[in-house]
């Protein structure tokens, strides 16, 4: 259940979402060309929750955290942050909110305590509360070593932690987390995650986040807004997304003439599952795939078409977005792959009709 | 407002100056060019019959080391820039014009640190130090660092992403400003066209001014065209700074 929902059923005044875009638009023009990197975005999020914006590189994303942030202005539409203007009310939103960009939020030439202190300040902390609220992210985010050292000699992992740190120094309402654990290695993409979860338990701040990392999507958000070119495609529980689609199993046979005779039957049996084919593998999208399989393996093996080996697996949000744009999230040669399939299938297809 | 932004330009301004607290050597380091000039230059300068060399030398190489800090300044922003950290202050509520003003204000510190360790090392060697005149000079090179800081953050922001901008501009104006200004040699004998360019640089005011004053010369109306050749480099600094700051994104 999204907080959304939640919200929703609270009898009493109806209460204000802490960020809600209308129409939001952002466009580029580069040589000439125009490109609509967010169009329209119409979005509600309610405070508490936590939510992910997910999508390929140069989906829109960032542009629109960007624009959230007051970093970029947008072209048209509106946005409004903690009750606050994005356009019009630019520092009152930059008091409400805080911020973890691409980049480091400490300077290279700086001590990590320094700057806690000089972002608590320029964020009207006193000289006092600014040196208390350093010592207590230091001791939060496990820096205590490498506070008074140059942040340029930090590791990627110790830096990453100060940022959000940084982020957090004036107890914002709302945290955006911009590709937060972007050139992280597993063990601090890991830790980072245990972070951001343990804030927003203890806190009960909104937290907003972009990563194309499919994993970590799941792993955080209660919310999963899907974005691919500029525009929202889905928008709910990773749960809700991933149970839409189903489980992908896998058959392995002898031979490709086995492969595409069992394809052709599991075709007749199983009609509402998605079916590919490629060698002497076939795959099968279908709901509650996992109880199917074992009926599935016996059917074929009365027909003769005997299943070599077998996977099951539950579907991921790299499947959901495959779904929803025909496009995976990840490498390109993946989507290659895909094509492959695809084709493999019409061929197929074409031979069984 | 306006107590904001005091604020706000103390916090950016305090900011500036902790790195220089923990590693103070780091002044140094746009002062390794101007030693130089007056370790090798110094020497081959003629004797004066109206005194030392180095008195009319030194408050130019001061000078040069003001421009040379300020204009380098530039280049810590494009550094925050490109590591994310001036992305940070912009999401922060810090008014843009104080992003700019309190960083150009902080040139002051380093170029009083930089005056100081040049008199040090001078002092020695038969040049005379008039306190009171220095101070004036101080109080006039001050408001130039300013004014070039301004300039080498402008420069930094109009440049961002394209780092070979900011040297190739910084670089290419630096040595002109410096020579016709009339630090290495006196402009005096300058054919007409040198003249005029030297008579447009504001620097050559400055460093007219310092002259007098570093050898005890209270003639006012140098003083004052000193300080105006400074007011209009910061004058100028200042607009074109906190105008690209407030574009900047």
């Amino acid at each position: 259940m999204t907080n959304s929902n939640l919200t929703n059923t609270v009898a009493g005044p109806v209460i204000q979402p802490v960020i809600q875009t209308r129409g939001l638009t952002r466009t580029f023009t580069a040589r000439k060309q125009t490109v609509e990197a967010v169009r329209g975005l119409d979005l509600e999020i309610a405070q508490g929750e936590l939510v992910a914006f997910l999508g390929p590189n140069g989906a829109g994303k960032s542009t629109t955290l960007r624009m959230l942030t007051t970093l970029l202005p947008p072209t048209s539409g509106s946005a409004s942050v903690a009750g606050f203007d994005v356009a019009t009310q630019s520092r009152q939103v930059r008091q409400s909110i805080g911020y973890v960009g691409q980049g480091n939020a400490a300077g290279h030439q700086q001590h990590g305590r320094d700057e806690l202190v000089s972002q608590a300040r320029a964020h009207g902390l006193s000289r006092m509360e600014a040196r208390a609220r350093a010592e207590e992210l230091i001791a939060d985010f496990d820096l205590a070593a490498c506070a008074d050292r140059k942040v340029s000699t930090l590791s990627g992992g110790q830096r990453r932690r100060m940022d959000i740190a940084i982020g957090l120094v004036h107890r914002p309402r709302v945290l955006f987390l911009d590709e937060p654990s972007t050139g992280l290695d597993p063990q601090n993409r890991a830790n980072l995650q245990t972070q951001i979860q343990r804030l927003h338990a203890e806190t009960g701040s909104t937290i907003v986040l972009t990563t194309h990392y499919l994993e970590e999507a799941d792993a955080l958000a209660g919310r999963v807004i899907v974005v691919d070119h500029g525009q929202v495609i889905a928008d709910d529980t990773a749960y809700n997304l991933k149970s839409s689609l189903g489980d992908l199993i896998t058959l392995g046979f002898y031979d490709q003439a086995t492969a595409a005779a069992a394809a052709h039957r599991v075709r007749r049996s199983a009609p509402e599952a998605q079916i590919k084919t490629l060698g002497d593998e076939v795959t099968i999208r279908v709901a509650g795939g996992r109880e199917l399989a074992p009926a599935l393996v016996a059917d074929l093996a009365v027909a003769g078409d005997r299943v070599h080996r077998m996977e099951v697996a539950g579907p991921t949000l790299d499947d959901v977005f495959l779904n929803l744009t025909g496009r995976s999230l990840r490498e390109d040669n993946d989507t290659a792959t895909d094509t492959a399939l695809a084709s493999t299938d019409e061929t197929l297809e074409e031979i069984a009709a | 407002m306006s107590t904001t932004f005091a604020a706000d330009t103390w916090n950016v301004m305090t900011r500036e100056l902790k790195p220089i607290k923990h590693e103070p050597a780091s002044i140094l380091f746009a002062m390794v060019q101007p030693l130089v000039f007056l370790a090798l230059f110094a020497p081959l300068l003629p004797k004066l019959e109206s005194g030392s060399a180095l008195q009319w030398f030194v408050p130019g190489i001061i000078a040069m080391t003001c421009l040379m800090g300020a204009s380098f300044t530039g280049a810590n922003l494009m550094e925050e820039m490109n590591t994310g950290s001036h992305e940070r202050l912009l999401v922060s509520p810090l008014s843009r014009p104080a992003l700019l003003v309190g960083r150009a204000l902080k040139e002051v510190v380093p170029m009083l640190a930089q005056t100081a360790i040049i008199l040090v090392v001078v002092t020695p060697f038969s040049f005379d130090l008039h306190v009171g005149g220095v101070l004036v000079a101080l109080g006039i090179l001050a408001v130039f660092s300013i004014g070039v800081g301004a300039l080498s953050f402008a420069l930094a922001l109009a440049s961002e992403g394209q780092d070979w901008m900011f040297w190739t501009i910084q670089q290419t104006l630096l040595f002109p400003v410096l020579l016709l200004a009339g630090i290495m040699l006196p402009i005096d004998g300058a054919p007409g066209w040198l003249q005029v360019a030297s008579d447009l640089n504001p620097l050559t005011y400055v460093v007219e001014a310092g002259r007098e004053l570093f050898a005890g010369q209270y003639d006012l109306s140098t003083i004052a065209s000193g300080l105006a050749g400074a007011a209009v480099v910061a004058a100028l600094g200042l607009v074109v700074g906190v105008r690209t700051m407030q574009k900047s994104r």
